[in-house]
């Protein structure tokens, strides 16, 4: 069997048992040449092929690593293939590229759909599930020990984080509480008119700030605020070796870095959603007052009436629940980091999407179950 | 009379992510000595140390510390011998919420009943053990990378530990101040009398330092023993390592 083909720069023959590689063997013809050869050498019938470098003038490191595809390729096909001659450049080159020996990667193999899906859930459930579990788990054992041993907490440490996370939201908290509360009641009060059902603005507007929108912005605002920064923070504190050197040190993490947060978290967040609240409804009673007309002295009445006991039980409650899964999914998130500051950023904008998504399905639950 | 181990590995292996990262490690370290584990980058230096912390699982081989089994200790024996130890890590890891004295403070606050007072004391005489004792009041962001590693070697050995861990502290640091640290290591030593491991490949500081070697090469041990025995070893990458790294010491 005899060819010899150009392509560019490269060529080869095929001599007999002898695979001659002649000229340059570089990058760009690298690709063209092995289909090639291994075209036409796929009905080749000898055990033995010596692949001959002696008319090759260059090759570079795709070259080389062409050259060991070739071999290994038809090795593949129980053919013994021996790669001989060539200059002293050339075989620098070899030696210089060749792919060093090692345990060969496993390709993948390709797993039907219920295998991927049952590997995928089983994923999910070990290394998310659980693992946020386990996390809950220890940050509630250390919150309810820590109550009454005080010897481990940091002075001050969960003032510091009531102040952060709730003292400085203040502000926010209570401007868009009140301007939500007057849009509600803004976009409530055309079609109240219509149906001469003014004075029901009132129970619409206290009854959704408390039982909904209330907790929900407080949650939404933690979340945003404190949510990421609670992330970042352990999550840099895990990059720079921090978090080894307290479990070093003796102390452990959750209790000294977590504990305090939730501390201060679930300080807080029950009087700023009280503050979302109150606002919230002044801001439905001042659109009252400029479009339908209902005073403040009767829309007080109204509420006296419209509102219960229960529903502010339930506000406050809601935003326990809520605060405890801002701090919780932040901390999850801010242990899982990996890979430098690329991670922090990641897990910092999963710990938000996740604690603003476990704080909707909490409130849908919760909703089905005080009303 | 034979020398006290403080460390012992034997037959280690790690994997992290499912790819071996140390492969059959056995060495010991012995009381009073600087033991220094070395190897170029990606040996699994810092993963051996981790793992010796227990930071890291091995799935294979045991480690014993001040003769207590790693491995088989619970959550409070595992404190409790935290507290034998000091670990200086290479970034010094300090907490960057807490100033400096806070920082040195936090294992004798946490761990003892001392007054506030006697502990203000404390560090501050650690401080000015390592020479920044006005570093006191200053946050980490306002330290030197130098003054950051005294810092963190004056938390490191607060406690007194018998044991101190150390892992690259030389990097990134001036001649100068690789010169100064490595005295205070020293002194740490014979004045403290603690046992040191340490991880570097700062040829310098092992050459004014190093009692024992235990060189690292893709995860698996090539050498260990006494640093006399390293310098003469005919093992090639050990020899390399050595001449180049004495070439590179002497050109700064």
């Amino acid at each position: 069997m005899s060819n010899n083909k150009s392509d560019k720069n490269t060529s080869y023959s095929i001599d007999g048992e002898i695979l001659y590689l002649q000229n340059n063997l570089e990058v760009h013809e690298a690709g063209s040449l092995v289909k090639a050869i291994l075209d036409e050498l796929s009905g080749y019938s000898h055990q033995t092929l010596q692949i001959n470098l002696d008319f090759l003038e260059e090759v570079d490191s795709t070259g080389v690593v062409a050259i060991q595809y070739i071999k290994h390729k038809l090795e593949e096909k129980d053919l013994k293939v021996y790669i001989t001659g060539g200059s002293e450049a050339v075989r620098e080159s070899l030696d210089t590229f060749s792919l060093k020996k090692g345990k060969p990667k496993k390709t993948a193999q390709k797993s039907s759909f219920f295998v991927t899906l049952g590997e995928e859930a089983h994923y999910i459930y070990s290394n998310f599930i659980k693992k946020f579990f386990e996390l809950t788990a220890d940050v509630f054992y250390w919150s309810f020990h820590d109550l009454f041993d005080h010897s481990a907490r940091r002075r001050g440490e969960s003032v510091n984080q009531a102040v952060l996370i709730g003292v400085n939201a203040v502000l926010i908290v209570g401007a868009m509480a009140f301007i939500i509360g007057m849009v509600l009641a803004l976009q409530s009060a055309s079609q109240l008119r219509n149906f001469g059902a003014d004075v029901y603005i009132v129970d619409l507007t206290v009854l959704a700030m408390m039982g909904e929108m209330g907790p929900l912005i407080t949650a939404i605002l933690i979340a945003g605020r404190s949510g990421s920064s609670i992330a970042a923070e352990i999550a840099t504190m895990k990059v720079t070796s921090e978090l080894d050197a307290l479990k070093t040190m003796g102390l452990n993490p959750v209790r000294f870095v977590v504990v305090p947060k939730l501390y201060g978290c679930l300080l807080t967040i029950p009087f700023l959603t009280i503050l979302a609240n109150v606002l919230g409804i002044a801001g439905g009673m001042l659109t009252a007052f400029l479009y339908l007309d209902i005073t403040p002295e009767i829309f007080i009445n109204r509420m006296e009436e419209s509102l219960f006991f229960k529903d502010i039980v339930v506000s406050i409650i809601k935003s326990l629940v809520f605060g405890t899964l801002i701090v919780l999914t932040g901390s999850f998130y801010g242990f899982r980091v990996e890979r430098g500051a690329e991670g922090v950023g990641k897990v910092t904008t999963l710990a938000v999407v996740l604690s603003l998504s476990l704080v909707i399905i909490a409130d849908s639950i919760m909703g089905l179950v005080f009303y | 009379m034979p020398k006290e181990k403080i460390i012992e590995v034997r037959n280690l292996s790690t994997q992290l992510a499912g790819v071996d990262i140390l492969n059959d490690i056995s060495f010991s370290a012995y009381k009073g000595e600087v033991t220094v584990i070395l190897g170029g980058s990606g040996s699994g230096k810092t993963t051996l140390l981790k793992t010796i912390l227990s930071l890291y699982n091995a799935y294979k081989g045991d480690v014993r510390i001040l003769g207590k089994p790693l491995f088989k200790l619970d959550e409070k024996e595992l404190d409790d011998l935290y507290m034998q130890m000091g670990v200086f890590y290479q970034e010094g890891a300090l907490l960057n919420s807490l100033t400096v004295g806070e920082n040195v403070a936090l294992p004798l606050d946490q761990h003892t009943n001392l007054p506030t007072e006697l502990i203000e004391n404390v560090v501050r005489m650690k401080l000015s053990l390592v020479n920044i004792d006005y570093a006191y009041d200053l946050f980490p962001s306002e330290l030197s990378g130098g003054m950051l590693k005294r810092a963190a070697i004056a938390r490191a050995i607060i406690m007194d530990p018998p044991i101190l861990f150390c892992d690259e502290p030389g990097a990134g640091l001036d001649p100068v101040s690789l010169d100064q640290l490595d005295q205070l290591i020293l002194n740490l030593k014979t004045q403290l009398g603690m046992s040191i491991v340490m991880v570097t490949h700062e040829v310098s500081s092992i050459l004014r330092i190093a009692n024992r070697i235990v060189f690292l090469s893709e995860g698996k041990l090539l050498f260990e023993g006494p640093f006399a025995d390293a310098l003469s070893s005919d093992i090639p990458e050990i020899e390399e390592f050595f001449k180049k790294g004495k070439w590179v010491a002497s050109r700064q």
